[in-house]
């Protein structure tokens, strides 16, 4: 074996998420309520087309979700060792991009360093040639315009190929004709908005992978590491960062909002003084304090993390953590008027009277009747969660500075806006994307209240 | 009424000790004093006096809850968990680490701090009142469906490039106002106009939308038919009717905040370099500074609970209907 597998925490915690998704989908299918509210949201064109350009940035999470150590070069005599590093599917997918670093910033598409430098064979300052970007063009640079157009149109005509065959094949499988398909209704389901989202989706690829394998599409940072490369390494981080803090949050919040909205008595009391206690900080402070207080158990433990990675998947964790517990307390409080409202009603008060014991009404009865509170705020919840990271980040109290995040490209960018000419690109870079996701996962969460929310539908 | 806000002030006092005795925890029994001592002095090669010192130095060599060595009631009293969260209660909030006075240090910081936000506050509540009143006069048409778009636009971009975006633009490619800075008296208008300015445009989707959703949901009932079944025109049923009915929920997520603007804005603050309470609490995150960042905490805790209570008031008073008993 070339390589050894890593598995950290928050890959874990992500491949367990995945899991629960998949499960609770199987057992929704079975619950006419939650069936007819997916369905609603299957039927919403802007839904699924956010929701497509959702699974493309979870593929990418994943893709840089499957940790493994390299191994070293056999030496006799010697075991197998392994390399520090530990690098994703992603890293290997990209190695190109990321193995072609040059020494410090330079522009998209460029062919030259952003700065000046003494050369050995002239007196006067010059810009260097890169090492990687526009190598193939040798010392004559006439043909650069031409040669990024004619790599632009064959992208183009890349990611077209691709999507052509793509929805050919989806048409083999409906029996449809190629130009039904791209019809308003032609299909029940809502097969068109996919389709004609993955198009540009493709495009966007074809021409990034094209351009990608000669230049540095979004230019190169300060350590001449390709923005490129580093956006597609955040996607991972904000991903996590919107999953996981809700994930640790989750069970706290349905099992304290249950509760004490079906017990009542001084359950209840404890439980309400305890979220109305947290709730009362404000949340960045508590945010902030929490940080600091888990950056002193981490400093003070180093013998704990045997890789960097490591030690940076724990800092991470413990974020997720610390967000989970400062944003649970509105979910609980939720729960719990709803369930007080329940207990009230009449096929709950037969449970009762027929001798259902309590902890089974509240898993069977109380329970599966929250589901559509719970969906809304996992969903509304994640955007708030992706941009709360670009702000703690920002402001310090972030992830572990060797993780790439859209907050710590963000953070060192702007220190340079003061350069002149200004190194704009990894601004644009994170916010395009960044965008992107927020967008669609505005979009989609949107759609999904719209459909579960059941005084919307009325 | 009155009954009742001293029976709420009581209620805030079981959860100000739940807020005290939570920071305790997580300043104090999490990590023990040693713990710091061992972060700030560098981890290692560091000697236990050094380590004394910085205790001695700050107050935390003492006993966590109970000093068996002293005397009588001090058993209580010569201890860190009296010493630094207790006395928080009468407004001793002890030195930072610079050895600057805490509470002299925020008074002096508040003024800042409300420059900024009272006038955020204000302006981007009116903003946002009027633009979302907009978008219901002109309900189910290309320009609502547009506003709306906007909205979720607006809110999809990360506060984070309204700041930098704003401070590339209006200082770096039109020169109006200054990239950050503060000073005293009349000038600080100069350095203020940036900051509120994107501080309100970066707030404005989100709160146009919500404002929206309760103008809409107002919109449905009965009065409104009955108002305008008697011939008002549409813009006397918004302002009249619609706007002071909606200003339950109004008030509900705005008066909250209202306390709570004596903390500042940590990300403007410290982008701008506004010396507020904000970026007072940013420097001690970065310097950690704990006791800075424990104060901090408890005020902020005591401003929400103030914010609730005026809430609760303010409920009567746009609402003559609402008893407070």
């Amino acid at each position: 074996m070339s390589f050894q597998p890593v598995l950290l925490w928050s890959d874990a915690l992500l491949f367990i998420l995945i899991a629960t998704i998949i499960a609770l989908a199987l057992w929704a299918r079975r619950q006419e309520p939650l069936r007819a509210a997916w369905g609603r949201v299957l039927k919403d064109g802007v839904a699924m087309a956010a929701a497509t350009v959702l699974a493309v940035f979870v593929l990418i999470g994943l893709l840089d979700s499957l940790h493994f150590r390299e191994r070293l070069p056999d030496q006799p005599g010697v075991p197998a060792r392994y390399a520090v590093d530990v690098s994703s599917v992603l890293d290997a997918l990209l190695s190109d991009l990321r193995a072609r670093s040059e020494k410090t910033y330079s522009a998209p598409l460029a062919t030259h360093l952003y700065s000046k430098e003494a050369l050995a064979d002239s007196a006067q300052r010059e810009f260097p040639r890169l090492k990687h970007g526009g190598a193939h063009l040798g010392q004559d640079l006439s043909s650069h315009e031409f040669d990024i157009a004619l790599r632009v149109s064959r992208g183009c005509a890349g990611g077209l190929v691709i999507w052509l065959l793509l929805v050919s094949v989806w048409c083999k499988v409906r029996g449809l004709e190629f130009i039904e398909m791209l019809k308003v209704g032609a299909d029940g389901t809502a097969m068109r908005p996919v389709i004609l989202t993955m198009l540009p989706i493709l495009l966007l690829f074809g021409v990034a992978m094209s351009l990608g394998g000669s230049y540095h599409v979004f230019g190169t940072d300060k350590v001449g590491l390709d923005v490129l490369y580093l956006s597609f390494k955040a996607i991972r981080t904000s991903l996590l960062i919107g999953t996981l803090a809700t994930l640790i949050m989750l069970p706290a919040a349905i099992l304290l909002g249950i509760l004490a909205g079906y017990v009542g008595g001084w359950v209840d009391d404890l439980i309400q003084y305890l979220y109305t206690t947290l709730s009362s900080i404000p949340g960045v402070l508590l945010i902030a304090a929490g940080v600091l207080m888990m950056q002193v158990i981490i400093d003070t433990h180093p013998d704990w993390f045997a890789t960097t990675a490591e030690r940076a998947d724990a800092r991470f964790l413990a974020l997720c953590a610390i967000l989970g517990v400062t944003g649970w307390t509105g979910l609980a409080r939720l729960l719990r008027g709803e369930t007080l409202k329940l207990r009230e009603l009449e096929y709950v008060q037969a449970a009762q009277a027929f001798g259902v014991g309590r902890f089974a009404i509240m898993l069977r009865h109380i329970l599966p009747n929250l589901m559509h509170i719970v969906v809304i705020a996992v969903v509304m919840d994640f955007t708030g969660l992706v941009l709360a990271e670009a702000v703690l980040s920002a402001i310090g109290i972030g992830v572990d500075p060797n993780t790439v995040s859209f907050g710590s490209m963000i953070n060192t960018a702007r220190w340079e806006l003061a350069r002149d000419p200004i190194v704009w690109w990894s601004l644009v870079a994170a916010f395009f994307i960044m965008f992107a996701l927020v967008l669609a996962a505005n979009l989609f969460a949107d759609a999904v209240r719209d459909a579960f929310d059941p005084r919307s539908s009325a | 009424m009155l009954a009742y806000i001293i029976r709420r002030l009581l209620y805030a006092i079981p959860i100000l000790i739940g807020v005290n005795l939570l920071t305790f925890a997580l300043f104090f029994v999490v990590n023990t004093p040693d713990d710091m001592a061992r972060m700030q002095l560098g981890v290692k090669r560091v000697t236990p006096e050094a380590i004394q010192k910085w205790k001695a130095e700050r107050g935390y060599d003492k006993p966590l809850v109970w000093n068996a060595a002293a005397a009588g009631g001090a058993k209580l009293t010569d201890t860190i968990l009296f010493a630094k969260s207790v006395r928080m209660f009468v407004g001793d909030f002890g030195r930072a680490d610079d050895g600057r006075d805490i509470a002299r240090e925020i008074t002096t910081r508040m003024g800042p701090s409300l420059a900024i936000a009272v006038p955020t506050f204000v302006l981007g509540l009116f903003v946002a009142i009027s633009f979302a009143l907009l978008l219901v006069f002109f309900r189910a048409t290309t320009l609502d469906f547009a506003g709306v778009v906007l909205c979720v636009a607006m809110m999809s971009i990360s506060g984070l490039f309204y700041i930098i975006g704003g401070q590339w633009l209006v200082s770096k490619v039109w020169h109006l106002a200054p990239i950050s800075g503060y000073s005293g008296g009349l000038d600080a208008a100069k350095f203020l106009v940036l900051p509120v300015l994107v501080n309100v445009v970066s707030g404005i989707g989100s709160s146009t939308r919500w404002y929206r959703t309760i103008f809409l949901e107002e919109i449905t009932r009965d009065y409104v038919r009955t108002a305008r079944a008697k011939g008002l025109p549409e813009r006397v049923v918004l302002f009249r009717h619609v706007l002071r009915n909606a200003m339950i929920p109004i008030l509900t997520g705005v008066v909250v905040v209202i306390p709570s603007l004596f903390m500042g804005s940590l990300l403007i603050e410290s982008f701008f370099g506004i010396p507020g309470l904000g970026s007072y609490t940013i420097d001690a995150i970065n310097a950690q500074d704990f006791a800075v960042v424990r104060s901090m905490v408890f005020i902020g805790s005591v401003l929400y609970i103030v914010g609730l209570l005026a809430t609760d008031i303010s409920y009567t008073i746009a609402d003559p209907r609402v008893r407070l008993k």
